[in-house]
């Protein structure tokens, strides 16, 4: 009965291909269509606009309060990129990219975030949960989905996202060990953006990575440049395909920076310094991509400049169209608030939609007499 | 001293509280460097530095749990959950164990601890920020749940909830942070916990409330007041749980009508034990059935329809007529 020790794996890969000056590892450099790359590159600009364009729309007063999802682009859609419509897309609330990839609206996007459940509504088609904002409680909803299709004997994986802040939580630690237990079909994707809101990396654990937690649950663990959208994709490649074949799950750490506030609420200048926010500022996912794409001859740059401007023409028709859905009687009708909480209304349920509907009323006689009143005046 | 608004009086009495007993402190999601995520904190960690004022990692249940092993070893944490959306992820300890502590060690380990969260509607919060759920608390027993409703009442709850021996869940309505500000006295100074407080004297009805919906009321009562001459008696619970019942009871059996407001859900609400109490304690005095203005039973909507379910002055004058004309 001696004092003996066990074997563990000790070491955890980093994988960078295309580094922050856009220098590229070729042995590493995954073969992707240039469609595709232009696809990737598309939506990770379209993520970017779509994202700026709101905080605009935010400071005008125009939407509420959201978390914006700048500098996050690579890990989103070099995840995204390897699922399909039947696989399943479990975000957190920085997956713009990829959210806009899979086929959600633009407009719903900002109907979510102006204070409407109806931009929460899935696309038809997709297998996508909307964002989830209690943090790392969609994680075992994510492994919940693959044991299900284990036991449907369904071959398609789950592709689910957290952040370094979420790993804290215990339900971050739950879905990896069932997922583990399980063989369950999923590939957990942390977008370590090194803050949770104003809390570093060195105070939200005393580790070197959040990959190296794959060892104690015994799955595959990898950490990537997260800005690094080629590593992104050949890391959750290989996820994915271990994944259908039925080996169980793997977690992917990007490394990445929050190039934004963490909501339109917070001040970064409160805990992170202007140096190492302009030092990651140069590491963007997008500039480095689009040159890369440029030295492959996929795009040119003229090509890169009309895509910035059919993207900007895309954000803005989708800001037009949001602002007219918020108008419209389907979104602006009170009733929407009491008739999805259960399949059928239930009696005390439906004597409270009346009490609305009194309420309504009230509110719209009062609105008629003013207005009454305000033309006998003019008159 | 001068008109302060809710938020610095609650961060007068956490200055306050740390400068005159060294077992005090806070702890939770960004309370240190950044001072809280409404600035409740604000001057404390510069103050009183890192090992009073706790940056934790992101875990709700442990910044609970952990306040739980501190309490029992001497501490007073005063640990703060950012939103009461994600008080659940903490409630398991909540449950289990800070409401547990002294009756299954008879007495021998109590836990003197405060969980401080801002709760409710009002400030065009994203989802799950904008909860009022005290009434889970409210059923859980071995809590006392304590919402202020102003600056000064704000300052002296929590005064009394960092000194009680107990476990509080000291609630914030805050859509009231920064809404008025009001007097609070120079000398320190604290409330009895479970006592109501009649903020308005009057004969014909009683309005019992508590928090933000607290507002509601008052501006109801005035108007009613002003253009109907009908007198209402207003009470602040301020404690939910233990409930002061005795203050509202000897009020409605003075004007035998009465009107609940808060935007917590209906179905097992606060108002729905205040009715029990009546029923219980002053039924033959009652003109009228009690009517409840409450938030409706169903999540509460995102804010563009937010106002469709919190209560407004104008459903209590409505109510407070029903009862009236009953």
């Amino acid at each position: 009965m001696p004092r003996k020790v066990i074997e563990i794996a000790q070491k955890i890969e980093y994988l960078s291909i295309l580094d922050e000056n856009a220098n590229l590892d070729k042995k590493l450099e995954p073969d992707i269509p240039a469609d595709k790359l232009k696809e990737m590159y598309r939506y990770m600009l379209l993520g970017r606009r779509t994202d700026e364009r709101m905080l605009k729309m935010q400071r005008q007063g125009r939407l509420g309060t959201f978390p914006q999802s700048a500098g996050h682009e690579a890990i989103s859609m070099g995840s995204a990129a390897n699922i399909g419509k039947d696989d399943w897309h479990v975000p957190a609330y920085r997956e713009l990219a990829g959210m806009l990839y899979r086929g959600w609206p633009i407009e719903n996007i900002i109907l979510f975030w102006n204070g409407f459940e109806e931009g929460t509504r899935p696309p038809e088609l997709v297998n996508d949960l909307p964002i989830c904002v209690p943090i790392a409680t969609q994680l075992p909803h994510a492994v919940g989905i693959a044991m299900a299709m284990n036991i449907k004997k369904e071959k398609n994986v789950v592709m689910t996202y957290f952040g370094d802040g979420a790993a804290s939580e215990g339900d971050c630690h739950e879905a990896l060990n069932f997922a583990s237990v399980f063989k369950a079909p999923v590939v957990f994707v942390c977008l370590n953006n090194q803050y949770a809101i104003s809390v570093p990396l060195s105070r939200q654990m005393n580790c070197e990575t959040i990959a190296q937690r794959a060892i104690a649950y015994n799955i595959p663990g990898i950490r990537v440049d997260g800005n690094d959208v080629l590593a992104v994709y050949v890391a959750t490649k290989e996820a994915v395909e271990r994944a259908r074949a039925g080996l169980g799950p793997s977690l992917i750490e990007g490394l990445t920076y929050r190039l934004t506030p963490h909501t339109t609420a917070d001040d970064p200048k409160r805990y992170r310094s202007d140096a190492e926010t302009d030092e990651w500022m140069k590491k963007e996912p997008l500039i480095r991509f689009g040159k890369y794409l440029v030295n492959k001859g996929v795009m040119s740059p003229k090509d890169l400049e009309e895509m910035e401007a059919d993207v900007d023409s895309q954000v803005k028709k989708a800001v037009e169209k949001a602002e007219e859905m918020a108008k419209c009687e389907d979104l602006t009708n009170p009733y929407n608030i009491i008739d999805h909480v259960f399949s059928d209304v239930p009696q005390f349920l439906q004597e409270q939609r009346e009490e609305l509907g009194e309420y309504i009323k009230r509110e719209n006689d009062r609105k008629a007499k003013k207005a009454k009143s305000e033309t006998g005046a003019r008159s | 001293m001068a008109e302060i608004n809710m938020a610095k009086a609650i961060n007068l009495a956490l200055h306050e509280a740390m400068d005159r007993d060294e077992r005090v402190v806070v702890m939770g999601e960004d309370v240190g460097q950044d001072e809280g995520v409404f600035r409740i904190t604000e001057g404390l960690y510069a103050k009183f530095g890192d090992n009073r004022v706790i940056d934790t990692p992101l875990a709700e249940a442990a910044i609970v749990g952990t306040a739980i092993g501190m309490s029992i070893n001497g501490m007073r944490p005063v640990c703060e959950i950012q939103f009461t959306g994600f008080d659940y992820y903490a409630f398991h300890q909540v449950e289990g164990h800070a409401s547990r502590f002294r009756n299954r060690t008879r007495g021998r380990i109590h836990l003197p601890m405060v969980m401080r969260a801002p709760y409710g509607g009002g400030i065009r919060a994203l989802e799950h920020h904008s909860e009022s759920r005290e009434a889970y608390y409210a059923h859980t027993p071995g809590l006392k749940v304590v919402i202020p409703s102003g600056p000064r009442n704000a300052r002296a709850l929590l005064h009394s909830a960092i000194q009680d021996p107990d476990p509080v869940i000291y609630l914030e309505p805050k859509a009231c942070y920064r809404l008025f500000r009001e007097e609070v006295p120079e000398k320190m100074e604290t409330l009895p916990i479970g006592q109501a407080q009649i903020v308005k004297e009057g004969s014909d009805l009683t309005i019992i409330s508590y928090g933000a919906s607290l507002r509601a009321a008052l501006e109801a009562a005035e108007e009613l007041e002003e253009d109907d001459n009908i007198s209402c008696e207003v009470v602040d619970l301020l404690t939910v749980s233990p409930m002061d019942h005795k203050t509202f009871i000897k009020s409605v059996m003075k004007t035998g009508r009465c009107v609940i407001v808060h935007e917590g859900q209906r179905n097992c609400g606060i108002g729905a034990e205040i009715i029990a109490r009546i029923n219980e304690h002053a039924l033959m005095y009652l003109e009228a059935p009690v009517k409840r203005v409450t938030g409706f039973d169903i999540p509460i909507p995102y804010f563009s329809k937010e106002r469709y379910y919190l209560p407004d002055s104008e459903r209590v004058i409505f109510a407070c007529k029903e009862t009236l004309n009953f």
